[in-house]
């Protein structure tokens, strides 16, 4: 699995650009989230692939040959902050409400809602942690589940954004090929 | 001074240094084409919008400027698609402005409303969608940045009803500032090091030159550098011309139906140094066999093509001319004669086996027609193919020097290119000889076109291989399917006629004698000559790679055309 930050730029469309690209380069996508950046007109794209190394060189360069796409970073190998967010609907009559509170205390997430019949319950973590919620709760009856895919960021003082603006603005910084520790060489 | 955005196009696109456009006139694109009155650029009228986008591409292949096609919303959009399918393929740099109905109907299913810009997003290098005047000039801007610079493509910009109609300030936008886009790439020191070692460390180097030679021009340097380092060249469909034929270190075509020779050359290299191609599955056959002993290089712009389909040694990121030029000071004068003269030795019984070689039997062969041509013209003329047997026989047997001298849609393989790409070749390079050399079905697919060649007074020849096959079907058929001709068989009109209800000049050849003559007199007859080359029916191209086999199991010339001097 490669998990990559992509910024692109926040316009119509540009989604349909980067979904197209893995589907007719046929690499398969595990998650795509999308959120806005503290830049404004810059939006930011966490995509796991299921592909190897040589086919996460391709899908990088291949990434950067969408014009909207301002950069991508593989933070596969980086020291990463994964967080995935689930709500998950689970039965809970009075009988066993308090077993399943005592379960979400465990994996400290936190009930968001609860009616005579069930909980709404929100967690946040590696998408490890919230599969491992989700098995335990099954026995009780999960009803409904809203995931919204992970988020990475690197840790460390080092930043995916710096300098990204989008085409009206003036910053720019050089995109991490030109630099000369880059190779294509194998 | 406020303009119309339809008066901003045509003054973005005379900036952008367009004097002609190739299109088709509509309801949505209605704006446009009044306010190009005005405007110092030539319009030819074509017979269907994906004539257009093969004249743009034609043009741009001959002269190497960006070629710009024009058509109206909906279907018009549509009919564009496999041009610019064919450009995107062949790296050529087009713009293509669509009319789109009113910013306001968009998703609303109007009359002739299409979502171009979706359509189109895999096949182009970008696109737009404009709905305001004020956009219109960086649109346009843009597309023609986009489309010429780095690894040259298709962009389409799609301009809503209302934006041509309504007004804004004309301001022409400084060079467009694309944060996301990166043309240029550059190699580090110690990859051109690298690169260096390794081609001297080579003894049985070859390099296979694509496209990408013509594209960068690159073409002066490649020869420069094959002339220092002392290595053969191997061509691909598209960088035939590149080097001249006629140059001792040319070995001519490879791949599916290149020289076997060739192909088993590459087959024993040690070193293949790929400048501006792709190893397409019709050079490299099996990949999991090609060039099993060869350390490869590889020169390209593309970042995405490097380690696509064959896993290179060292890839130069770059612009092919700049690459060689830095790289070349590293190389130093080599003496390869011994594997040069081992390659010449592979040649064996090549040339006994030619079907140049054979003798006139009465019947006529699409080799020797070409061939004729190839002498008629000096090799001079810009020859525009189609795709199938023609085509590889025009490969095998027109010998390009010039670059940008073979015309013919190499990846996409589109039939139905040739006539209007030849069209846009002309109008680019109007003092040039232009031959169209076509099957009889791909003829067929755009013939609407010599309408346009009439009403525009295009002066060019067409040269129709008929063999009343879809002949390379045909030839997959008899050598793949047990002879089962399904679908293969045409009937077809008669061409001749044709040519003449069109107003241009038609003839019909039937034996070699008749070759010559028919051709010397076309060139000589001013205007358009379309000849009906009845060749013979059941010919196959030789030497052949099967689809997926290896390169050097290479189905050869029947030995038995020599000896016999039967049909093949």
């Amino acid at each position: 699995m490669n998990t990559f930050v992509v910024l692109v730029e926040n316009l119509p469309g540009v989604l349909t650009r980067v979904a197209s690209l893995f589907r007719r380069r046929g690499f398969n996508i595990e998650s795509l989230t999308v959120g806005h950046t503290q830049t404004p007109g810059v939006s930011r794209m966490t995509i796991a692939v299921d592909t190897d190394e040589l086919g996460a060189r391709r899908v990088e360069a291949n990434l950067y040959k969408l014009i909207n796409v301002l950069r991508v970073d593989n933070v596969t190998s980086a020291p990463t902050v994964l967080r995935d967010l689930a709500l998950i609907k689970v039965t809970a009559t009075p009988e066993t409400r308090a077993h399943v509170m005592q379960l979400v205390e465990v994996y400290r997430a936190r009930v968001v809602d609860v009616s005579p019949s069930s909980l709404v319950v929100e967690i946040t973590g590696t998408e490890e942690k919230i599969d491992s919620l989700i098995e335990v709760l099954r026995p009780y009856g999960v009803l409904e589940m809203a995931r919204t895919g992970t988020i990475a960021m690197v840790r460390g003082g080092t930043t995916s954004t710096e300098g990204i603006s989008t085409s009206n603005g003036a910053t720019h910084t050089e995109h991490p090929t030109d630099d000369v520790s880059v190779s294509y060489s194998v | 001074m406020k303009k119309t955005g339809a008066q901003i196009l045509w003054e973005s696109l005379v900036r952008e240094g367009a004097t002609c456009v190739f299109g088709y006139p509509g309801g949505a694109i209605l704006p446009a084409y009044d306010a190009m009155l005005d405007f110092p650029i030539r319009h030819i009228l074509v017979r269907h919008e994906q004539g257009a986008t093969h004249m743009a591409d034609g043009f741009a292949r001959a002269t190497g400027n960006v070629g710009v096609a024009m058509a109206t919303s909906g279907p018009g959009a549509t009919n564009m698609v496999t041009g610019i399918a064919t450009a995107m393929m062949d790296s050529s740099p087009i713009v293509c402005i669509t009319g789109q109905v009113g910013s306001k109907l968009i998703g609303s299913d109007a009359f002739q409303e299409t979502d171009i810009t979706g359509i189109t997003l895999p096949i182009t290098k970008h696109n737009y969608l404009v709905t305001r005047p004020d956009d219109v000039a960086r649109a346009i801007r843009e597309a023609f940045y986009v489309a010429r610079s780095g690894r040259p493509g298709p962009v389409l910009v799609d301009v809503t009803k209302d934006a041509q109609q309504s007004s804004c300030e004309f301001e022409w936008p400084a060079e467009p500032t694309l944060t996301g886009y990166r043309p240029n790439h550059w190699p580090s020191k110690p990859e051109f090091e690298r690169a260096a070692e390794l081609i001297h460390a080579a003894k049985r180097p070859v390099i296979l030159a694509g496209h990408g030679i013509v594209l960068s021009g690159a073409t002066d340097v490649v020869r420069r550098f094959a002339e220092r380092a002392h290595v053969p060249v191997a061509m691909t469909l598209l960088g035939l011309g590149g080097l001249a034929a006629s140059h001792p270190l040319n070995l001519g075509m490879m791949g599916m139906h290149g020289e076997a020779w060739v192909n088993t050359a590459i087959q024993e290299a040690d070193l293949l140094l790929a400048f501006g191609m792709r190893f397409d599955d019709r050079v490299t056959g099996n990949l999991k066999t090609y060039a099993p002993q060869a350390r490869k290089i590889h020169i390209e712009i593309d970042p995405a093509e490097i380690n696509k389909n064959v896993k290179v040694d060292v890839g130069l990121v770059g612009d092919l001319r700049d690459i060689l030029e830095e790289l070349l000071p590293y190389v130093g004068a080599c003496d390869r004669t011994e594997w040069i003269d081992h390659i010449s030795h592979l040649k064996g019984d090549s040339a006994v086996r030619d079907i140049q070689q054979l003798p006139d039997s009465g019947h006529l062969y699409a080799a020797h027609v070409i061939h004729d041509i190839w002498k008629a013209t000096n090799g001079e003329a810009i020859v525009v193919t189609d795709v199938g047997q023609h085509q590889m026989w025009e490969a095998q047997y027109y010998h390009h020097e010039e670059p940008r001298s073979l015309i013919t849609s190499g990846g996409l393989g589109t039939m139905g290119f040739a006539l209007p790409a030849a069209i846009g070749a002309k109008v680019g390079r109007p003092d040039a000889e232009v031959w169209v050399i076509v099957g009889d079905g791909g003829f067929q697919m755009t013939m609407a076109e010599l309408a346009t060649i009439a009403q525009e007074n295009i002066d060019l020849n067409v040269a129709i291989i008929n063999n009343g096959f879809l002949g390379m079907v045909r030839q997959w058929q008899e050598f793949f399917y047990e002879r089962r001709y399904a679908a293969t068989p045409l009937v077809n009109p008669d061409f001749t006629r044709l040519a003449e209800a069109f107003g241009l000049k038609g003839a019909r050849v039937r034996s070699r004698a008749e070759v010559v003559p028919t051709v010397q007199a076309a060139r000589e007859h001013a205007g358009t000559v379309v000849i009906d080359f009845q060749v013979e029916q059941e010919d196959s191209v030789f030497p052949m790679v099967p689809a997926g086999a290896d390169l050097h199991a290479m189905i050869r010339r029947p030995s038995a055309i020599v000896e016999t001097g039967a049909d093949v």
